[in-house]
Formats: structure tokens, C-alpha cells, sequence
């Protein structure tokens, strides 16, 4: 948006034009980039070395499953990129999206949906989560949205678990219904269908999320991301603009918990741990925090490295002397010092957007003055 | 978005120490009618060990004003150093003579103590202290980072599993009163805890430091123009934070006998609930409120529903903040920022 | 704009005062007498009243019982020695800052003031859903299958849900309800924007890192209507009120002197540009009452009287009632049609500026700590 040149005010109709080509382009873009990632993805696949680690079909699997992080990543971009807020709690919603689907399409509760209206019902039950959640706590100082959901994100999976007349505690609801399309059946051994959609899903979502940041809302975020009281002296709700993005973000993991639970057949408490929160949280902050294609790169780049490229280096080392280290119990001591060190030194991400990089590093360049104040809670001087 | 920079560090309580002595005092005569004398005393040594981690979260709040999500496990790996310490100068089972017992305890204390007051120092300064003028987002991500460093350390050191603690006290050595059986060790946890408070409470209203810490709170930039050294007195805050933290985990190292790689993250969240239920920033207030949480902890296992415990501890925080988000105390936190 | 406000206010108007107890008996009844119609053309209406605001930081008083006017259309100055209390004024009629005693109207309306049964608010939230919940329950010991109780729940949850948003919007019709039920709040600085106040602080507040033009673009944002759900589906609605707004925003930067500079970032334009970007978002959410703290600090004497000269012309052309906190006394001289003097939070001295200028009084609190 701000690379676009200004147009001359007095030729609106034109200027009109040029926007809807443009604003129709950055959809068209999205899709013919997505379109070939999708294709790319497959075929580098099958080629050395990728195809030495694992077999064409066990890539496309885990391609889709980096995709559901690919989507978690987007949503809480929303959340902590656009809107500035930190929520810590994420995973809650995804568990929320994955066991509305299991009890909307499970022999256990005796329902059969249809997948793709449960995608978005998942979605708006995890918004209805988040907008409980967010209503009492927006209205206070920023933190308190950080504990709030971080414990939230700890009751949520208590909750499955010890309601266990209701969703069979610790061992889960199984024989989720599978998704079919017209006379396609998908089947866990054929994971071609799952990809498909995942990327079919991702791609959604990166246009809508192109869009809200490009509107009225999305100048709100940043503006209230920069100085809360200025924008709300400018007119700006912050409380429900917060809360919009907060139950957004939670609707995008909705969906991908919807996803989840039909992709495994099979929900447990024990998936949407805080450890899911928080490699999302990492691949936001690594990916660059508002910048969309960026969290969408280090979203991907971080599940493969986890599932893939750490198990292989354990591989690898088995029998040296390095082999005490085990690169997988390790991979969160790794985040966490990727998480301090990036906002200690990179705090704009490894794919930063510029105006990310202008903010973060505002700190360094007016040197001695005040923090962006809506921080302090401090007003004037 | 409220105008007042909130903290006051002191303790003194608006409405008069009187009534809040008395309302205390109802509550505990209706806490020891809810759970009865046996569990009472088992609701006061847990909520002495919440109620001294509570008190580190209030006064890094207080005084920058940021959540310090480490804290939790600033207090997990107190306890894995106090029992560490007791495994190293070899101490198996219960001392028996109380010169000796006594003599280990201060040590212990001091050691322990000593060492997560600098820890905590060290996270301040590495951590925080180059992102004091940052977006508040950039803290906020190191802190729950730095929780996650720290867990891992333990884990590694210690591994997943819950490690047993050497028992220095005799858990038999007990008194009867009103038909309950007390540890001593029971007796012992409220004495420290009570003790410590009272020594912070202390510190902070009486000394030097303890008025460049309630200036620094209240206003950072007067208190500099007025001399105060305000890296040295934020790093203080963290050192005693983490200190009265440490403290909480040797207490629980005693008291529950094993410690485990991530029980600090749990303990950081119920605290944290303590805090905000007194009244962040206020450390009368996050003290009662952690009595208050191990109330709730002594309860829900006496009716059953100790399962249902977080649940709990959570729903209290979410009322809290929809209700009376600056706390029982009062603390008058922006309600709108 | 401004027509449409003025109709519903007459009968605002008299509430008002009916409401507000005010000490000095000769200014209610004046005020009083000016309600009906016929008058207010003779004496402007009220556009915001102040009534014994106080507010205090622990134990100083910034502000202590201070009475205020602002006649519609006139400029108004405050001022008084550094810590004065002038810009924690500025802020609780900003609805920044909770008074700690006073209410403040604005058209018409009562804004601010002490919170009555506050505590009632979650209670409305709470209470449908926990009847509908509660129904639920009845029904489930009557009819075993738990399915009516399940879609009670859900229905429950909806009920919570639509009342949560409802409160977060604050829509009219919770508004309507919270009057009903007796529950009074204080207005939000974005419900003070939309009933039609516009500012600009003290230390220039921009958007550092957006652009010029967005920085406007917020302003505006009250004024625009376009939905989320407008952008996600990019309505032509939306697309055309983007672009309109552009322009708009364009328009309002030329009119401050920003013509050319709508990709700027904020934050690389030189001072002075900065106090007048903030003053072109001040004015882009179409107030009717503009309020600007000390807009030429830190100026030299050329743009001081350039954004004096604006300052005059906005008013002028956007028909701006404006309420100005300034230490330089060229600018009040030149151009208040009332000054209000305050010193230690108090009202010392009000009057033209001739009056106030020699009074003694305020001689003597500026010679005691002289301005800037
Ligand atoms: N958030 C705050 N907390 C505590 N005291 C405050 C706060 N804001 C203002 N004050 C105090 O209130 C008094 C009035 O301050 P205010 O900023 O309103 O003065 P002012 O008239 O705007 O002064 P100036 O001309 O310097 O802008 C000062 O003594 C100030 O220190
Ligand atoms: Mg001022």
C-alpha cells in the first residue's frame, strides 16, 4: 500500500481504477504465488536431498501439516503483528476448532457434518472463545492479555481432559470423520486431498488478512499498535478493534483445528499444549512479527526444520560423540533463545516488513526519549 | 490508560489497617470452618509459598511494569538449587539435632536465596534492561522466552521427571492442637514466610533503597532527576524478587518433597492470579492474595476437585478482572489502557 | 454538520443544566433562561460545560473545582504557569483522564462524571445468558436426551456473545439500555471524538511510522463507514470510500500546509510539519470542538505566527469552536475571545484578554514563576 504512487486528487474515477486493478492484483498475486508454492513444493520433493530424507507422499504429509502451522501463524500474526497484542493462549482456540469438529463429525457424538460447513463453525466457535476472553480483559492494560491467555491456553486442554464424560479425557475422541468433496473420499493414506485444501485454506487467508490490513481496520491496528491513547484521541474503539483482532486470530485457528481433528481422525487434550502456543509464537517473532509472507516463510521453515531437519540431525549424529545431544528435546530451549535474541537483535524478524523495521528499531534511533507512550500508561508529561 | 502511574510499593492499605486486619481475620475464622484445623494448617504453608513468589511478580511490576512470565520459574529452579545444595554437602534424611538443623536451614536459605536474587538480576540486565525503551510487545516476548530457557536448563540438568528432595525435616516431628496433627515443618514454612514479608515490608518503607525503589515506581523520570539510581534500584527490585522466589522454592522443596522441571509455570500462573487479586503492585495485597490461592488449593482437595484446581485459580483471575480489576486492595491500575 | 447537532441540542441543553448542581446561582439561571429557542441566537449555546472538575494524583491537587464554558464558535484560552494543571484539564475533557470528582457535558450530553452502579455493567452482560442457561438446565431434568439442553447452551452462548459485542461497540442500543437501568460510565476518548471533539497534544503524539496520509486517514476513522466485512469482501462500497478518503486526506494536509507530502513518513518531517500534520488529523474527524495544547511549542517566531494564522482560518472556514492551552501571550492576545487563567489548579482569573492581562492576580502568579 505505501509503495503504490499517489495518484493526482482531481482524477478520483481514475484513481478508483488504478486501486481496484491494484487491490485485485495483490488477490491475483496472492493466488498465482500460492498456486506455485503448492506446485513447487511437491516436486522439490523429489529431488536430492529432500527426496533422501523421505518419500514424495511423506513430504506432501508433512507439507500439510506445516500448512496448519503456515495458517496458526497467519492468524496470530493478526493478533501480535497487526494489532500489537500478545496472546500466549493460542493454542486454545485451535483445540477449540478441533474438538467442535469432533463432536460435529464423530461416531462418539453420533453427528455427521459436513467438513466444510464445520470449518466454519469452528471458526466462529473459536471466535465466541475469544471474544469471551478478550471482552473483560481488553478493556485492561495490554499484559493482562498475556496471562489471561496464557492461562487460558492451560485450561482449555484441563478442561477436555477432565471432562471426561463429555470428550473421553486423556484418550481422545477417535474415527473423526474424514472430509469428502462431491465423490472423493479423503483417506489418511493418501494425503494429495489435505494438501490441496490446506493450501486452497492458506491461500484464503492470506488475501482476507491482505485486505483487513489494508482497510480502515487495519490502519485502527496499527494506529492503536503505535500509541493506544493517540488513537483512541483520533477516535479509534480500542476496545473492540482489539477485540476484533483477537477473535479473528482465533477464528484462523479454528479453522485449522477443524482441519486438524478431520486430517488425524482423533482429538486429545494432550495436542494443544502450551509448546503449540509457543512454536507459534516463535515462528511469528522469527517469521517477522505483521509481515504476512514473512510468518507464513518462517512458519513453514520452522515445522520442517522441527519434524524434518532436527530428527535427521539426530539421525546423523547417532554414534559420533555428539550424539548426547538430542536436537528434539532441545528444540524449545532453541526457541526460547531464538525468541530473546531476535527481539534483543532482529526484533523486526528475518523476513521483516519495513515498516516493522521502522518501529522496532525507533527505540534505537531517538535515542533517550520516552517509549511509544500508550506503553508507560503515562499521559503527558 | 489512566493518567496515574499506579505503583505504590508500601504497603499501607487505604482503608485503615484496622478493618483489613479484621476482614483477615474473618476470612481465616471462615477458612478454618470451611476446611477445618488440620487442613487450615496445610492452607496456610501453601499459601505462604505462594504468597512469596506473588510478592516477586507485584514488585517487578510495580516497578516496570512489565509481567515478568520467568518469575514462575525463577521460583521452579529455587527449588531444584535448594535441593541440589542439600544432595551436594550430602544430606540424606531428617536432622535430628535441632543446632544443626538450624545452622543448615540459614544456610540453605542464605545460599539459595543469594543465588536466584542474582539469577534474577542477571535475566534483568540481559534481558529486559536493553528493551526498557522498546514497543511493549518486546519484553513481553523475551520474558516467556526466557521462561522457556529457564525450564529447559532444568530439564536438562534434572530431567522431565519429578526429582525427590533430601528431607531434612522430620516430617513425624508433629503437635497436636485442637484435634489436628502439625509438622513442625508446617509451623516453620508461616514463620519464614511471615518473617520475610515483614522484612521486605521493612526494606521497602524504612531504608534508603526501599524509597529509591517507591520513587522509582511511581516515577521513573522524577526519581532520576532527584538522584536515584534507577538501573541499580530496578536491579535490586529483581534481586529480592527473585530472592523471596528462590525462598519459595526451598520451602516447597521441603514441604512437598520433589521438585519438577516446569512446576514454576503453574506456580508463576497461580501467583500472578495472587497478585492481581491483592491488588498489582501491591504487596500486602499479592501476600493475602496468596493465602487466598492456597486457600483454594487446600479446598478444592478437601471437596474434591482438586482436578479442577487451575480451573479455578483461573475463573477467580477472569472474575477479578472483569469485576475489580485493580484488585481487592485497591490499587487504581489503568482500567482503560 | 454542526445544523444537525444544533437541532437535537435545544432540548440537550436544558437537561443539562437541570442536572448539573452549579454554585453560582446567576449563571444557571441565565443558562436556564437560555434554553428556549428564541434566545440562543443572542447568547451562544454552551458546546461543552466543565462543573467543579477536580482531579488529583495522590495528594496534589492538579485540578481543583474548576467551573468552564465553551460558547460555540469561540476560541477559548487556558493558560498559567508551567504544572498548572492545564493539560490534566485538557485530558479529562478529552475523557482521558478520570476526574476524581465533576462531570463534563458536551453537546448536550452528560460525558463524564463519577460512575453510578458501575458494577452493574458485567451483571447485564452475565445475566441473559446465565437465565437462558439456567432454562436450559430446567429442561434438561424434563426431557432426557440433553439435546434441547445443549442447543440452550449454545443459544446461551450466543446471548453472551451478541451482549459482550454490543458492550464493546457500545451501540446505541446498549447505551439506551445502560441509561435504563440507571448505569452511568464515562465517556472513552473515541466516544468523545465521535460526539465531535477533535485535540492534539502537548509533545506531538503522530503515528511515527505511518505515513502522512494515514495518519489523516485516522483521523478520519470515525467518519468512514466501511465494515471488516466491507474489506474482506473489498465492496465496491469500500473500495470507493477508500479512494474518496485518500483524497480527502490529501485535501486536509494541503489545507495545513502538507500539500506533496502524503507517502512522508511521520516521523521524518520536521517539526513544525509534525504540529501541523497533528493538527490536519485533529480536524480530519470533523470536530466541532477543536482542543489544542500548546500547538506552537518549540516554534520560532515565523511559525508560530503562520500556524496562528491557520489556526484562525481553520476556525474560520470549518466554523471550529476551539479551546487553546498556550504559553506564548502573542498568540492568546491575538486571537482568544476568552481567557481562563489557572495557576496551582485553580481558576484565578477569566475574562477577555485585556481583562485578564491586567489583572493582578495573574501578574503575579506569572511573576512568581514567569512562562516560557
Ligand atoms: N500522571 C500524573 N501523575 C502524577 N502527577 C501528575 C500527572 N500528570 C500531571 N501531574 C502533575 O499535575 C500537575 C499539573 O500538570 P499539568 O501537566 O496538567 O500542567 P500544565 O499546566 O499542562 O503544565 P505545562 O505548562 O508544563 O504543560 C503537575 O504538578 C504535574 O506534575
Ligand atoms: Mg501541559
Amino acid at each position: 500500500m505505501t509503495g503504490e504512487a499517489p495518484a493526482p486528487p482531481e482524477r478520483v474515477s481514475l484513481l478508483d481504477r488504478v486501486r481496484a486493478v491494484s487491490a485485485s492484483h495483490r488477490s491475483v498475486s496472492s493466488i498465482v504465488t500460492m498456486a506455485i508454492v503448492t506446485a513447487v513444493l511437491p516436486l522439490a520433493a523429489l529431488v536430492p536431498p529432500f527426496s533422501s530424507f523421505n518419500p514424495q507422499s511423506v513430504w506432501v504429509n508433512s507439507f500439510a501439516d506445516a500448512g496448519v502451522f503456515v495458517l496458526l501463524a497467519l492468524g496470530l500474526n493478526i493478533v501480535v503483528g497487526l494489532a500489537g497484542l500478545l496472546d500466549l493462549g493460542y493454542a486454545a482456540f485451535f483445540a477449540i476448532g478441533a474438538y467442535t469438529y469432533a463432536y460435529g463429525a464423530s461416531p462418539f457424538s453420533g453427528n455427521d457434518f459436513p467438513f466444510w460447513i464445520m470449518l466454519l463453525v469452528g471458526a466462529l466457535v473459536a471466535a465466541t472463545f475469544g471474544l469471551l476472553l478478550g471482552a473483560p480483559t481488553l478493556r485492561l492494560r495490554g499484559d493482562y492479555l498475556a496471562i489471561v491467555t496464557l492461562g487460558f491456553g492451560e485450561i482449555v486442554p484441563t478442561v477436555f481432559l477432565n471432562a471426561d464424560k463429555y470428550t473421553k479425557g486423556t484418550n481422545g475422541i477417535s474415527g473423526v470423520y474424514a472430509p469428502g468433496l462431491l465423490n472423493l473420499h479423503f483417506q489418511s493414506t493418501n494425503p494429495w486431498p489435505f494438501y490441496l485444501t490446506m493450501a486452497a485454506i492458506v491461500t484464503v487467508a492470506i488475501i482476507a488478512i491482505f485486505r483487513l490490513q489494508d482497510s480502515r481496520l487495519g490502519r485502527a491496528w496499527m494506529a492503536i499498535r503505535e500509541d493506544e491513547l493517540a488513537a483512541a484521541s483520533n477516535g479509534v474503539n480500542t476496545v473492540s478493534t482489539k477485540l476484533l483482532a483477537f477473535a479473528l486470530g482465533a477464528s484462523t485457528a479454528g479453522l485449522g483445528g477443524v482441519f486438524v481433528a478431520a486430517k488425524l481422525s482423533f482429538v486429545s487434550p494432550d495436542q494443544f499444549g502450551f509448546t503449540v502456543s509457543f512454536t507459534v509464537l516463535a515462528m511469528v517473532v522469527l517469521g517477522g512479527m505483521g509481515n504476512i509472507w514473512g510468518v507464513g516463510i518462517g512458519a513453514f521453515i520452522v515445522f520442517i526444520i522441527q519434524t524434518v531437519i532436527l530428527k535427521e540431525l539426530n539421525a546423523a549424529l547417532a554414534g559420533t560423540p555428539l550424539a548426547f545431544i538430542d536436537f528434539l528435546q532441545y528444540q524449545y530451549l532453541l526457541y526460547g533463545l531464538a525468541l530473546v535474541a531476535m527481539m534483543l537483535l532482529r526484533p523486526e524478524g528475518l523476513f521483516p516488513s519495513a515498516r516493522r523495521r521502522r518501529e522496532l528499531h525507533v527505540a534505537e534511533e531517538t535515542e533517550g526519549e520516552p517509549a511509544p507512550a500508550g506503553a508507560m500508561g503515562g499521559i503527558e508529561p | 490508560m489512566q493518567m496515574q502511574r499506579s505503583i505504590r510499593l508500601p504497603s499501607r492499605v487505604r482503608r485503615g489497617p484496622y478493618q483489613l486486619v479484621g476482614a483477615v481475620a474473618i476470612c481465616l475464622v471462615a477458612a478454618y470452618i470451611l476446611v477445618g484445623a488440620q487442613q487450615f494448617s496445610n492452607f496456610l504453608t501453601v499459601g505462604a509459598i505462594y504468597a512469596l513468589i506473588a510478592l516477586g511478580y507485584t514488585m517487578v511490576y510495580g516497578i516496570i511494569e512489565l509481567i515478568n512470565f520467568a518469575h514462575g520459574d525463577v521460583f521452579g529452579m529455587g527449588a531444584f538449587v535448594a535441593l541440589w545444595l542439600l544432595t551436594v554437602a550430602g544430606f540424606h534424611g531428617a536432622i535430628d539435632n535441632p543446632l544443626v538443623l538450624a545452622v543448615v536451614l540459614v544456610a540453605l536459605f542464605l545460599l539459595t536465596m543469594g543465588i536466584m536474587g542474582l539469577v534474577g538480576m542477571v535475566i534483568e540486565r540481559v534481558a529486559y534492561r536493553p528493551l526498557r525503551n522498546a514497543p511493549r510487545l518486546a519484553p513481553l516476548i523475551t520474558a516467556i522466552g526466557v521462561s522457556f530457557i529457564l525450564e529447559n536448563i532444568m530439564q536438562a540438568f534434572f530431567g522431565p521427571s519429578p526429582v525427590t528432595s533430601p528431607q531434612i525435616f522430620d516430617l513425624n516431628a508433629r503437635f497436636n492442637v485442637a484435634g489436628a496433627s502439625i509438622g513442625y515443618l508446617n509451623v516453620f514454612i508461616v514463620l519464614v514466610a511471615v518473617a520475610l514479608m515483614i522484612a521486605l515490608q521493612v526494606f521497602v518503607g524504612r531504608t534508603r533503597l526501599g524509597r529509591a525503589m517507591r520513587s522509582t515506581a511511581q516515577d521513573r523520570e522524577a526519581a532520576q532527576l532527584m538522584g536515584v539510581n534507577i538501573d541499580q534500584t530496578i536491579a535490586i527490585t529483581f534481586f529480592i524478587g527473585s530472592a523471596l522466589a528462590g525462598a519459595g522454592g526451598i520451602v516447597w522443596a521441603l514441604y512437598f518433597g520433589y521438585a519438577l522441571f516446569n512446576q514454576g509455570f503453574y506456580a508463576g500462573l497461580f501467583a500472578f492470579t495472587a497478585a492481581v487479586l491483592g491488588g498489582i503492585g501491591n504487596t500486602t495485597g499479592a501476600a493475602l492474595g496468596g493465602f487466598f490461592i492456597g486457600f483454594l488449593y487446600v479446598a478444592a482437595a478437601q471437596y474434591g476437585y482438586f482436578r479442577w484446581f487451575e480451573v479455578l485459580v483461573f475463573g477467580v483471575l477472569v472474575l477479578v478482572l472483569v469485576f475489580r480489576p485493580s484488585g481487592l486492595l485497591g490499587q487504581q491500575l489503568g482500567e482503560r489502557a | 454538520m454542526s445544523a444537525d447537532r444544533g437541532n437535537t441540542n435545544a432540548t440537550g441543553e436544558a437537561a443539562v443544566t437541570g442536572g448539573v448542581a452549579a454554585e453560582g446561582g446567576a449563571t444557571t439561571a441565565a443558562a436556564d433562561a437560555a434554553a428556549p429557542a428564541g434566545k440562543a441566537a443572542a447568547e451562544p449555546r454552551i458546546l461543552l460545560r466543565a462543573t467543579r472538575v477536580t482531579r488529583q494524583f495522590g495528594g496534589l491537587v492538579a485540578v481543583r473545582e474548576i467551573d468552564f464554558d465553551i460558547p460555540e464558535g469561540a476560541i477559548v484560552s487556558l493558560i498559567g504557569p508551567n504544572g498548572a494543571g492545564k493539560t490534566t484539564f485538557f485530558n479529562v475533557l478529552a475523557g482521558v483522564t478520570e476526574p476524581t470528582a465533576g462531570r463534563v457535558d458536551f453537546v448536550g450530553r452528560r460525558m463524564i462524571a463519577r460512575p453510578v452502579r458501575a458494577w452493574l455493567e458485567p451483571v447485564i452482560w452475565l445475566l441473559p445468558s446465565v437465565i437462558v442457561g439456567l432454562i436450559a438446565a430446567g429442561l434438561d431434568t424434563v426431557e432426557r436426551s440433553g439435546r434441547l439442553a445443549s442447543l440452550a447452551a449454545i443459544v446461551a452462548l450466543l446471548v453472551l456473545i451478541a451482549m459482550l459485542l454490543m458492550a464493546s461497540i457500545r451501540s446505541d442500543t446498549y447505551r439506551r439500555l445502560l441509561d435504563r437501568m440507571g448505569i452511568f460510565r464515562s465517556a472513552r476518548p473515541n466516544d468523545m471524538v465521535r460526539a465531535g471533539l477533535g485535540r492534539t497534544f502537548q509533545n506531538i503524539r503522530l503515528f511515527q511510522n505511518m505515513t502522512a496520509s494515514e495518519n489523516v486517514l485516522v483521523g478520519m476513522h470515525t467518519r468512514l463507514r466501511s465494515t471488516p466485512l466491507d474489506a474482506l469482501l473489498s465492496t465496491p462500497r469500500q473500495r470507493a470510500e477508500e479512494a474518496r478518503s485518500r483524497v480527502r486526506a490529501s485535501e486536509l494536509l494541503a489545507l495545513v500546509g502538507l500539500e506533496g507530502r502524503d507517502d512522508t513518513v511521520a516521523r521524518n518531517l520536521p517539526y513544525g510539519d509534525q504540529r501541523r500534520l497533528e493538527l490536519a488529523r485533529a480536524i480530519a474527524s470533523e470536530p466541532s470542538l477543536l482542543l489544542l495544547d500548546e500547538p506552537t511549542a518549540g516554534m520560532n517566531p515565523r511559525e508560530t505566527a503562520d500556524l496562528t494564522a491557520l489556526i484562525a482560518r481553520l476556525r474560520r472556514d470549518l466554523g471550529l469552536t476551539i479551546l487553546l492551552i498556550e504559553h506564548d501571550m502573542r498568540v492568546v492576545m491575538g486571537i482568544s475571545d476568552r481567557v481562563t487563567v489557572l495557576d496551582h489548579g485553580e481558576r484565578i482569573a477569566e475574562g477577555t484578554p485585556d481583562e485578564v492581562r491586567r489583572d493582578p492576580r495573574v501578574i503575579e502568579a506569572y511573576l512568581g514563576a514567569p512562562a516560557e
